[in-house]
């Protein structure tokens, strides 16, 4: 170890949104080794890497905690290296990473890997989730004990949701034994088979298998139930259907602990876009009615769904580049996820910017119990600069992630990111990644 | 030698959907001549002389694709089918490029069959030679339902307030959404009828009306048109059996006589006997069934003139489409 240094950061002038603190306002933000500080003394100030934030926000680094980064096994889709630094680019310091990876993450020795690559490769901080049975399989619980042990942050069979009711009741009140939510995606297997969209006026004209909301509402109204049952939590995945809503809603107002997440796709965009059968609108569960969209931002907006969370979910441009039916679920979404919550909730005026950050950052972390989120003293030092009305076109040939599979490409987006910090140090400064000697 | 219709300016046909009731009519004109060639001994027009059509079919299908081949042979074009257990598809090769290969061959037009709903769209995005839609999932199947309207063109003269139902299998029935589209356009009452779990509310939002009672469906109705019990598209919860989809819905003498008096009955075919159809109804003077398939042969003959037509005259024909 080479004798510490003490590196100091001055943000200066920014209006400062810190929705955990309930900080909103012009003013400077202080870091010293990496943590946010109330104060530089002089001495600190006069050598402090200064940051003019004028004009800009600056923000506790956005949190996702649902990102496919691909590693270990599919990195022609991704990679720890490829998404953390699509994360930077978008403003996210905080990832969790889904364990659909190949190997699951059923095993502790997965999870260490990831850990293991992490250190090596990741731009942002990283943590990975385990999964609730083996091999996703559904039938046997994993090893959530040693997970645990391992350094998961969470549970979830993210994309094959547990379809045993008795096995889903034993999952949630086993991981609750060591504190970790359960996340799951709310799919009823039955009546999704062969489905590729929403199920409604659209698949009828495209001749498309529909995907019905109740499968959706079904898990999660059984979630509900067992959250209920044994008091453990339960956290909703890529909420997208009105009813869905509704029954956390009045969950919530029973106490039962449940929480739920939006994608910004699914606050952004309706079932009518697959009318050209792009499959860069295909994704799991399908995109909705302007309904179902209206009812997630009432949901966000009320707090009965708790955070936004992207569902990154890349796939190469020569998988995605087949007949409909045959291409695989899910989009990008970290480097634009900013601009399209800003234009849903806050340009169209639902929502102040600090209830907006509070979604993307802090909201997020409590979920998965991180210390992430906020601008609290003593936190590390994570945060954005951006600039909330400067205009952009999405370019996905700019994009840092390995995959073009986005459904917001050519549009015009107000939100940009001027700079992203992890641990008081710049990683993204808004035109490229800063690589760490 | 191609010559081109004032109207018709498509390279491809992919559904009816998008057409415009002028683009129909002009097919039917160029049908209706070419139907009054096929009464002659010698039936061969030299009209795609030279030209190569490939009918890519990766689905099984038998009178669609005869159909295709005969259009093709009496306008004078070499044929080439290839069909998905007989090509380089069973090795995993993807459409795009097996049709890139095909636009490479210095092939003119490709007939498509396919089981993915879109997969034309797709494929008319990524080669720059006329794709021609010969059924795509349940999606569309726009020459089946040109062949329909213009059966129905010629026993009724026009289709203005006419009543046509659509009975049975709607839900995954690519020739009941083309032929919705196209009657609709020429200005037919259509009404779709069936079981609910074939034939649900939510095709009310295409400007149909949707029945469930067979007899409000058929009562006044100038023409019916039955679907195929597909077997192979359903899941096994849409109905309990074949048996009790005949008792309720098959169409039978006794049914028939709810028709009006001069109604027509029509099928895509193939048809299952005593399922969807009496026999005996099938075989009745009502049937127009093998008129559809003789009038099948005009519009696509109609469809690839004017499409091979069109893609000369944009001068796009065998340019390789850039990535």
């Amino acid at each position: 170890m080479s004798k510490p240094t003490t590196k100091t950061l001055w943000i200066r002038d920014g209006w400062v949104i810190d929705p955990a603190n309930h900080r909103d306002g012009i003013g400077d933000v202080y870091a010293r080794d990496g943590f946010f500080v109330a104060d530089l003394d002089a001495a600190e100030r006069k050598d402090a890497q200064v940051v003019e934030a004028k004009g800009l926000v600056v923000a506790p680094g956005l949190v996702d905690i649902h990102v496919h980064l691909r590693e270990p096994g599919q990195t022609h889709k991704e990679s720890i290296r490829t998404g953390t630094r699509a994360g930077a680019a978008g403003g996210y310091t905080t990832l969790v990473c889904m364990p659909n990876t190949s190997p699951v993450c059923d095993n502790a020795g997965t999870i260490q890997l990831i850990r293991d690559k992490s250190a090596r490769d990741a731009c942002v901080r990283l943590y990975p989730t385990g999964c609730l049975t083996i091999g996703m399989q559904g039938e046997r619980l994993a090893p959530i004990g040693s997970l645990k042990n391992a350094g998961v942050v969470a549970v979830t069979d993210d994309g094959k949701c547990v379809q045993s009711n008795e096995l889903m009741r034993r999952a949630v009140e086993y991981a609750a034994m060591f504190q970790l939510p359960v996340m799951d995606h709310c799919q009823d297997a039955s009546l999704t088979q062969g489905a590729v969209m929403n199920e409604g006026e659209w698949s009828i004209r495209l001749g498309l298998r529909g995907w019905p909301k109740a499968a959706e509402d079904i898990i999660v109204a059984r979630n509900v139930l067992l959250a209920e049952t044994t008091g453990a939590h339960i956290h909703m995945q890529h909420v997208s259907s009105a009813q869905s809503v509704d029954i956390l809603r009045r969950a919530k107002s029973r106490g039962v602990r449940v929480t739920g997440e939006a994608s910004p796709h699914h606050i952004d965009l309706t079932d009518e876009r697959l009318a050209g059968y792009d499959t860069n609108f295909k994704m799991n569960p399908p995109l909705r009615t302007a309904k179902d969209v209206a009812a997630l931002i009432e949901g966000l907006k009320d707090g009965t769904l708790d955070c936004i969370a992207t569902d990154h979910a890349p796939h190469s441009a020569t998988e995605k580049d087949v007949e409909f039916d045959y291409a695989p679920f899910g989009i990008i979404g970290l480097e634009n996820a900013l601009a399209v919550v800003l234009k849903v909730l806050y340009h169209s005026g639902h929502c102040s910017l600090s209830e907006v950050i509070a979604l993307m950052t802090h909201k997020g972390a409590e979920i998965c119990r991180l210390n992430a989120g906020t601008m609290s003293v003593g936190a590390p030092a994570d945060c954005v600069l951006l600039d909330p009305d400067a205009e952009w076109v999405v370019d996905c040939g700019r994009f840092q992630s390995k995959a073009r599979n986005c459904p917001w490409a050519g549009e015009t987006l107000r939100g940009k990111i001027a700079s992203t910090w992890v641990g008081g140090k710049c990683v993204f400064d808004g035109e490229s990644i800063i690589e760490s000697a | 030698m191609t010559h081109s219709d004032p109207i018709w300016q498509r390279k491809d046909l992919i559904c009816i959907e998008e057409l415009t009731r002028i683009e129909v009519e002009a097919i039917f004109e160029v049908a209706r001549s070419f139907k009054h060639t096929m009464e002659r001994s010698v039936k061969k027009l030299p009209s795609l002389r030279g030209r190569t059509v490939v009918n890519l079919f990766m689905e099984p299908s038998t009178r669609t694709r005869i159909a295709f081949e005969i259009a093709a042979k009496r306008l004078s074009a070499d044929v080439i089918s290839m069909i998905s257990n007989t090509s380089s598809l069973t090795k995993g090769e993807t459409l795009k490029d097996t049709a890139r290969n095909i636009e490479a061959l210095r092939a003119d037009i490709i007939v498509l069959r396919h089981p993915a709903s879109g997969a034309p769209n797709y494929l008319r995005e990524r080669v720059g030679i006329p794709v021609i839609n010969a059924g795509d999932g349940a999606h569309a199947h726009p020459t089946q339902a040109l062949l329909d309207a213009f059966t129905l063109l010629e026993r009724f003269g026009t289709l203005e307030g006419k009543r046509i139902t659509i009975l049975g299998d709607i839900l995954f029935s690519r020739v009941a959404r083309s032929n919705i589209w196209c009657l609709s356009k020429l200005g037919a009452h259509v009404t779709v009828a069936g079981p609910s779990t074939l034939v649900p509310d939510g095709f009310s939002r295409l400007g149909v009306t949707v029945s469930h009672d067979l007899r409000q469906a058929l009562e006044g109705a100038d023409a019916v048109m039955l679907l195929r019990i597909q077997h192979e598209r359903q899941t096994s919860t849409h109905f309990p059996s074949l048996g009790e989809y005949t008792s309720m819905f098959g169409l039978n003498k006794e049914r028939a006589a709810w028709l009006r008096p001069d109604a027509i009955i029509m099928h895509p075919g193939p048809i299952n006997r005593g399922v969807e159809i009496d026999s005996e109804l099938a075989d009745s003077n009502r049937s127009v069934i093998l008129e559809q398939v003789t009038n099948g042969i005009a519009i696509r003959m109609a469809v690839l003139y004017l499409c091979a037509s069109a893609a000369q005259r944009g001068g796009e024909m065998s340019q390789p489409f850039p990535v």
